[in-house]
């Protein structure tokens, strides 16, 4: 198989509205540096990913998909983030069980003060997804150019 | 045992306990039984047909039934009173409507079963204790029971009506270790790319018939996510392959935790896609997990996605979990 060394990966980074979007800003004012293509989106809570949202973004043509929010217990809504866990917990075992690369998606828990671990873990899984290469279990044709 | 479930149909209807009767009656063939409602006796006489192929669940039909005029009798299988149990629990069905008439099971048959032993041309199957005398147009031929039941009384959860009226027939227990989980530990051990080549060969065959959803009483909800034409989500024949896997992840998804292993999904599927294997991943790891949790057991208890700890297990055990590489 021919590898493009230009190749990317397209990373999709759902971020809590209250911690780790604020940490994607902090990490930003403070001048640290994680990969474009990392596309991020705000959600209310983190318990708000739908886990249609995770297969939609795979279908058009995300490699990775990164769920941040508030740590355990710091929830804005209290117990948002304690369903959220259970729910990712459940899905990615069962992406992982249909044969789906299970690297490829990800929570990590990232407070509005944690700049530096926002940066980190974006060039870290990046990385990860780099290694992995092209999502090929989970893409639809006919969103690809 | 069919006898004795018409009597009492009849016996209900007589006495005014109820103005219909909701059991089964014979759809085109024989052997592929249709939900029916009855409301009278002579009707119960002519039609009412209780026999190995009565594995339909039909606690799902009583979310409507139960919202019209007087009672409905229902007759419940153990596994259908794990749906009736968390069909109550979600407050879907109205409980004060229903007479439930709690019935012994000892399996249902599948005809695929049969057929698949080499049996061709079946014109009428009946229950002899542990074999089944099965009459056809090259004379007639006899299977044991076991070699005939459908996949979820191989495993059978359980024997245990959790919640009726009365009894017909001895009411039996739970049974933890039936090997449920199996199938779903093969799959486990296989390498991703394995499991990948077999899901494939599986859901690639969907026809997206809805089949699955519409028998599900978990599925019960009014609108359906899959139903809602501005969710971008295609309505028929899977046109790719991230179409399948995405209706049977969500399917299953919206279920977990609130689905009782009824094997309802598999027994209607007309491509044969072992589809509780899907279901069976989900309790398995809601029970590994969270702890063991059979869903509409009991009256009180929270479904594991709908409950939490502050102790719960992070997503990342996933990654350190199962068939690696």
């Amino acid at each position: 198989m021919q590898v493009d060394k230009n190749w990317t990966p397209t990373i999709v980074a759902f971020c809590c509205n209250w911690c780790s979007y604020a940490g994607a800003d902090l990490s930003g004012n403070n001048r640290l540096s994680y990969p474009a293509n990392v596309k991020i989106i705000r959600i209310p809570c983190s318990c708000r990913l739908n886990p249609m949202f995770i297969l939609r973004a795979f279908q058009r043509g995300a490699d990775g998909v990164i769920l941040c929010g508030c740590h355990p217990g710091d929830c804005h809504y209290t117990t948002g983030n304690y369903y959220a866990r259970r729910r990712m917990t459940l899905l990615f075992s069962m992406l992982d069980y249909l044969g789906i690369e299970k690297e490829r998606t990800r929570v990590e828990w990232v407070s509005a003060a944690e700049g530096a671990k926002f940066a980190a873990t974006m060039n870290e899984f990046v990385e990860a997804v780099t290694a992995l290469g092209e999502n090929k279990r989970l893409e639809d044709f006919r969103c690809k150019q | 045992m069919q006898a004795v479930i018409k009597k009492k149909a009849i016996e209900l209807l007589e006495s005014g306990t109820v103005n219909r009767v909701l059991g089964w009656k014979a759809g085109e063939f024989f052997y592929d039984l249709t939900p029916a409602v009855f409301t009278t006796p002579e009707q119960i006489e002519k039609d009412f047909v209780y026999s190995v192929f009565s594995g339909a669940n039909m606690s799902k039909y009583l979310i409507d039934e139960s919202k019209k005029e007087g009672k409905v009798a229902a007759f419940i299988k153990p596994c259908d009173g794990y749906s009736f149990v968390q069909l109550q629990k979600e407050h879907r069905i109205v409980r004060e409507n229903i007479y439930a008439v709690g019935l012994a099971c000892d399996g249902m048959c599948d005809m695929r079963e049969i057929r698949e032993a080499g049996i061709k041309g079946v014109t009428s199957v009946e229950e002899d204790g542990e074999t089944l005398k099965i009459g056809t147009i090259y004379g007639e031929k006899t299977m044991a029971k076991k070699d005939a039941l459908l996949e979820r009384c191989v495993h059978c959860k359980s024997k245990k009506v959790v919640d009726c009226d009365e009894m017909i027939g001895e009411n039996g227990e739970e049974n933890r270790d039936c090997g449920r989980f199996d199938e779903v530990e093969k799959l486990e051990a296989m390498s991703p790319d394995e499991r990948f080549a077999f899901w494939r060969s599986q859901l690639s065959r969907c026809i997206r018939c809805n089949a699955c959803r519409e028998v599900c009483p978990a599925c019960s909800c009014v609108k359906c996510v899959f139903d809602n034409p501005n969710s971008g989500i295609a309505q028929k024949a899977a046109a790719s392959d991230f179409e399948e896997n995405n209706f049977h992840i969500i399917r299953a998804f919206h279920v977990a935790g609130r689905c009782t292993d009824c094997g309802e999904c598999s027994r209607v599927c007309p491509e044969h896609i072992p589809l509780h294997l899907l279901n069976r991943k989900f309790i398995k790891d809601m029970n590994e997990l969270y702890g063991f949790y059979q869903a509409g057991a009991d009256f009180e208890s929270k479904p594991p996605v709908m409950n939490y700890t502050t102790g719960d297990a992070e997503p990342s055990i996933v990654y350190a979990r199962g068939g690696d590489k």
